[in-house]
C-alpha cells in the first residue's frame, strides 16, 4: 500500500507517535478529586460542608485529647495544671482504672485473678473463632468455664471440679446410650449429671476459709469485667437454648411448638429492662422459701432467656432458608430426626445464621450496660455512681463517658469485623 | 372397618410409645406437658409460700390509691393527689409520645444517612459510614447519658437570660433553650376556642380549600394534556390550604403565649423537659444508624438494571432515586424498619436512666417502690409493652402487606 502511494504522498510517518500523557485533569489526584469530591456543583458544596463539619469536630476534640492531663489525683488539681487551657482530665482514668475495670469492691490484692481469667479467655476463645488453630486447644476451651469460675469467685476448688465431673460423666453416658436412642442418651446424661452434682454437694465444705483462693461474693464484681462476664456467659448459654427453641418452633408437635412460640413472642415483646426488674425484685419470690440466690445468677438467667429468644428467631430464619431438598435428602438417607438435625440441617442453618447471631451477640453485649439501672456496678454504673459522686471527680463527664464508649466501640466493632471475615471465609458458593 | 382383615392386628406394647413414630410425638408432648405443669406448680407453690412468709398478697387495689408524687412532664391533668392508675396513664402517654417522636426523626436521619452513604461523593459517604459505625457500636444507654449531659453542660441555665446584657438570649425572641428544657410558644385563643360555630367555620374553610385545590389540579392536568407541560402547583396548593386557615385563626383571636423569664425560671409556653429531649434525640440518632444500614441494604437490593433503565429513559438522578429505586427498595426496607420501631418503643424504657416519666419510671419505678407491689407492677408493665409491641407489629404488617409486590 505504501508503495503505490509513495510518490503522491509528501510524508509518511514510519514510526509510531509516542503515547502522549493524558491531560492533567484526567489523571492522578486531580481526576480522583474531580470524580469523587467535585463532580457537580451540589457535590462540591456537599464536600465543603462535610469538610467544615470534620474541622468543627476535630478542632474541639484534638486539643482536648492532646492537651489532656494524665497524672493528678483530683479534678481541682487537674484544673490547676490546665490553668484554663483546653484539655481533658484523663487522670481520672489512670487514678480510677481499677474501679472502672474491676468494680470498687473486688479485693485489691486479688486483681491478678480476673487478669489471668481474661488471658485464659483469649486463649479459650481463639480456637472457636479461628479454625486454623490446632483442634487440641478446644480441650482448654472446654475447661475454661470451670477455671474461670474458680479464678474469679475463688472458694473451694471442689465446686468447679464437681461441676466438671458431672458434665464429663453425663457426656460419657450420652455417648454410650446415643447408639440406641438419642432421647435415652439425652435424658440419661442429664440424670447422671444431676446425681453426681447432688452427691458431690456433700464433698464441698461449708466453711470456705481454708480455700486456696479466698472467696469473692458476686456482689463484689463490677466494672467492665462485669459487662464482659455477663456478655460471654449469656451468649454462650443462650446459643444452645436458642437452637432448642428454634427447633421447637419448627416442630410438628403442636404442644411443644406453641410453648416455644409463646415464650419467644413474649420475651421479644417486652424490653430487657422489665426482665431485669423481674430479676432484681420478682425472681426471688419464685425460688424455694429460705434460699437466697445472688443477683448475678438471677440476672444471668433473665438475660439468657432474653437473648435465647432472639437467637431462636435468627436460627429459625436459617432453618427456613435451607432448601426443602436438604430435609428430604436427610430423610431418604434413613437418618432419624436427631441425626438429620445434627449432621445435615443444623451445620448449614447455623452457617447461614452467623451474621444474625453475631448481631444479637453485639446487641446483647451493649445491653449489659442496662444492669446499671438495677444497681449493679458495671462500667456505666461505676461512672454514674461511685466515681461521679466522689468529691475528687465530681464533674468529669466527657473523659469517663468517652472511655466507656471507646471500650464498647472497640469490642463491638471488632466482633462485627470478625463476623464479616467469617462470612467470607465460610462462603462455599462460587460467585 | 374392612381394611383390618389383611395385616394381623398388632397388639399395643409399651415400648411402642418411644419407638413407634405414630405414638412417639404424643409421648414427648405428654412428657413436656407434665414437666411444664410440674414446674408451674413448683414455682407457683414457692410464690405462694414466699408471699405468705412476707405477709403479702396479690391485689391491684393500690392502683386506686393516691400516688403522692409529682411528675414534671405530663400530657394529661395530673397532681400528687391523683391515683397510681392515673400516674401509670401519664407514663403510658409519655412512652407513646417519645416513641412516636423518635420513630419519626430516626426514620428521617436513617433515610438521609443511608442514601448519603451510597453517595458518589467519597467524603460524604465515608462520613456517613463513620456515623453509622460509631452509633451502632456504642450502647444506647451511654448515648442517652451523653446527650443528657451535653444538654445540662452546654445549654445555658435560666439565670443567664437575666439582666440588661445577658449571657444567653432567646432564639428569635420566642423560644428558650435552657438546661432545664426547651420552652416554645403555646398557641391559644383569646376568647377561648369552643362552640359548634367555630368548629363549623373551620370545617367550611377546610372544605373550601379542598375543592379549590382540586380545581387547581384539574386545570393543571388540562394544561398538561393540551401542551405537555404541567404548571407548578405545589406553592399554589400550599397557599390555598394554609392561607385562609391562618386568616381564620387570626380572626378568631389566635395568639401565642411566649415563654418569659419570671423569677428563677421561664413561665408560660410549652416546656419540653430536658430528659424528653435527651431521650428523643439519643433514640433517634442511635436507631437512625441502624435504619441507615437497612436503607442502604434496601437500595443495594434494587438491581442495577433498574437504575440504568431509568437513566436511559432520560430521568435525572434525583428522579431515578424517587421514582424508580426508592419505591422498590421500600419493600425490602419496611420489614426491618418495623423491628426498629419496635426497638425504639422498647428502648424508650431506658427513660428511667435520665428521669423521664415514662411507664417504666412511673409504674415500674416510683409506684413500685412506694407500694412495694413488685409482682403486680411488673406484670402490668410487661402487659403494656407486650400489647404495644403486638399492636405496632400488627399495624405495620398490614401496611407491609398493602405495599407488597403483587405477583400473579
Amino acid at each position: 500500500m505504501s508503495d503505490t502511494h509513495a510518490h503522491s504522498v509528501a510524508f509518511v510517518r514510519k514510526t509510531e507517535i509516542p503515547p502522549a500523557p493524558p491531560p492533567a485533569s484526567q489523571t492522578g489526584i486531580v481526576k480522583w478529586l474531580r470524580e469523587n469530591l467535585f463532580a457537580t456543583w451540589a457535590n462540591g458544596l456537599l464536600t465543603i460542608a462535610a469538610l467544615y463539619v470534620i474541622y468543627l469536630v476535630l478542632s474541639v476534640i484534638l486539643p482536648w485529647l492532646f492537651g489532656g492531663v494524665w497524672n493528678t489525683s483530683s479534678l481541682a488539681e487537674c484544673r490547676e495544671v490546665l490553668q484554663g487551657r483546653v484539655g481533658g482530665c484523663f487522670s481520672v482514668l489512670t487514678e480510677r482504672w481499677p474501679q472502672l475495670i474491676y468494680g470498687f469492691t473486688y479485693p485489691t490484692d486479688q486483681y491478678w485473678r480476673p487478669n489471668v481469667a481474661f488471658l485464659f479467655m483469649l486463649v479459650a476463645i481463639a480456637p472457636v473463632l479461628f479454625f486454623d488453630l490446632p483442634r487440641k486447644l478446644l480441650y482448654f476451651t472446654a475447661a475454661f468455664p470451670f477455671v474461670a469460675y474458680w479464678l474469679i469467685w475463688g472458694g473451694s476448688i471442689l465446686v468447679p471440679i464437681v461441676a466438671a465431673v458431672g458434665i464429663i460423666a453425663g457426656y460419657f453416658v450420652f455417648d454410650r446410650l446415643n447408639k440406641s436412642s438419642f432421647a435415652a442418651g439425652f435424658f440419661g446424661a442429664i440424670a447422671t449429671a444431676f446425681v453426681i452434682w447432688y452427691l458431690g454437694g456433700f464433698l464441698i465444705p461449708e466453711d470456705q476459709s481454708g480455700a486456696m483462693l479466698s472467696p469473692v461474693p458476686s456482689r463484689d464484681l463490677g466494672g467492665f469485667m462485669l459487662n464482659m462476664m455477663l456478655g460471654l456467659t449469656c451468649v454462650s448459654l443462650s446459643l444452645p437454648l436458642g437452637i432448642a427453641l428454634a427447633l421447637g418452633r419448627q416442630s410438628d408437635m403442636p404442644f411443644i411448638k406453641w410453648i416455644c412460640v409463646i415464650f419467644i413472642e413474649f420475651v421479644r415483646g417486652v424490653p430487657l429492662i422489665t426482665l431485669l426488674f423481674v430479676a432484681s425484685v420478682m425472681l426471688a419470690y419464685l425460688f424455694p422459701p429460705g434460699t437466697t440466690t445472688d443477683l448475678f445468677l438471677r440476672v444471668v438467667i433473665m438475660i439468657t432467656m432474653f437473648s435465647s429468644a432472639y437467637i431462636a428467631e435468627v436460627i429459625r430464619g436459617g432453618l427456613a432458608a435451607l432448601p426443602k431438598g436438604q430435609y428430604e435428602g436427610a430423610d431418604s438417607l434413613g437418618l432419624d430426626y436427631p441425626q438429620a438435625m445434627r449432621l445435615i440441617i443444623l451445620p448449614q442453618a447455623l452457617k447461614i445464621s452467623i451474621p444474625g447471631i453475631v448481631n444479637i451477640a453485639v446487641g446483647l453485649f451493649k445491653d449489659t450496660t442496662l444492669v446499671s439501672v438495677i444497681s449493679m456496678f458495671d462500667v456505666l454504673g461505676m461512672i454514674r455512681g461511685p466515681i461521679l459522686a466522689s468529691t475528687e471527680w465530681n464533674g468529669v463527664y466527657w473523659e469517663l463517658l468517652g472511655f466507656a464508649s471507646l471500650l464498647f466501640f472497640v469490642t463491638c466493632y471488632g466482633i462485627s469485623q470478625y463476623s464479616q471475615w467469617l462470612e467470607r471465609r465460610l462462603a462455599t458458593d462460587h460467585r | 372397618m374392612t381394611t383390618m382383615t389383611d395385616p394381623p392386628k398388632e397388639s399395643f406394647q409399651l415400648s411402642m410409645l418411644l419407638n413407634d413414630t405414630r405414638y412417639r410425638s404424643l409421648t414427648f408432648q405428654a412428657i413436656a406437658a407434665i414437666l411444664l405443669a410440674l414446674s408451674i406448680w413448683y414455682l407457683g407453690n414457692n410464690l405462694i409460700q414466699n408471699l405468705r412468709a412476707a405477709g403479702l398478697n396479690i391485689s391491684y387495689e393500690f392502683l386506686g390509691n393516691p400516688s403522692g408524687y409529682d411528675i414534671n412532664q405530663t400530657l394529661v391533668e395530673y397532681d400528687s393527689q391523683s391515683t397510681h392508675a392515673r400516674a401509670a396513664l401519664v407514663g403510658i402517654l409519655n412512652t407513646l409520645l417519645v416513641a412516636f417522636l423518635a420513630c419519626v426523626t430516626a426514620t428521617v436521619f436513617g433515610v438521609i444517612a443511608g442514601v448519603l452513604r451510597l453517595s458518589k461523593n467519597w467524603l460524604v459517604a465515608k462520613l456517613m459510614a463513620v456515623y453509622v459505625e460509631i452509633f451502632r457500636n456504642i450502647p444506647v444507654l451511654i448515648w442517652i447519658v451523653i446527650i443528657f449531659t451535653i444538654m445540662i453542660a452546654v445549654l445555658p441555665g435560666p439565670r443567664e437570660f437575666r439582666g440588661a446584657d445577658p449571657d444567653a438570649s432567646m432564639f428569635l425572641g420566642v423560644a428558650a433553650f435552657t438546661n432545664r428544657g426547651v420552652y416554645i410558644p403555646q398557641p391559644y385563643f383569646i376568647r377561648g376556642f369552643g362552640g359548634v360555630a367555630d368548629l363549623l367555620l373551620v370545617i367550611a374553610f377546610l372544605a373550601g380549600s379542598f375543592f379549590a385545590v382540586r380545581a387547581v389540579n384539574a386545570r393543571a392536568t388540562r394544561i398538561q394534556e393540551a401542551t405537555g407541560e404541567r404548571p407548578q402547583t405545589l406553592w399554589t396548593n400550599l397557599a390555598i390550604w394554609f392561607g385562609p386557615l391562618i386568616v381564620l385563626f387570626l380572626a378568631l383571636g389566635l395568639t401565642f403565649d411566649v415563654p418569659a423569664l419570671k423569677g428563677f425560671n421561664f413561665a408560660g409556653g410549652i416546656k419540653i423537659g430536658g430528659p424528653l429531649i435527651a431521650l428523643w434525640f439519643a433514640l433517634s440518632i442511635y436507631t437512625g444508624a441502624f435504619i441507615a444500614e437497612n436503607v442502604r441494604a434496601g437500595i443495594q437490593a434494587v438491581s442495577k438494571g433498574q437504575t440504568e433503565a431509568a437513566s436511559a429513559l432520560g430521568l435525572r438522578p434525583g428522579r431515578v432515586m424517587n421514582l424508580v429505586v426508592l419505591p422498590q427498595a421500600l419493600r425490602v426496607i419496611i420489614p426491618p424498619l418495623i423491628s426498629q420501631y419496635l426497638n425504639i418503643t422498647k428502648n424508650s424504657s431506658l427513660a428511667i436512666a435520665v428521669g423521664y416519666a415514662d411507664i417504666t419510671a412511673t409504674l415500674g419505678g416510683i409506684t413500685l417502690n412506694q407500694t412495694g407491689r413488685a409482682i403486680e407492677c411488673i406484670l402490668l408493665l410487661m402487659l403494656f409493652y407486650l400489647t404495644a409491641s403486638l399492636l405496632i407489629s400488627a399495624f405495620m404488617n398490614v401496611y407491609n402487606a398493602s405495599i407488597k409486590l403483587k405477583e400473579r
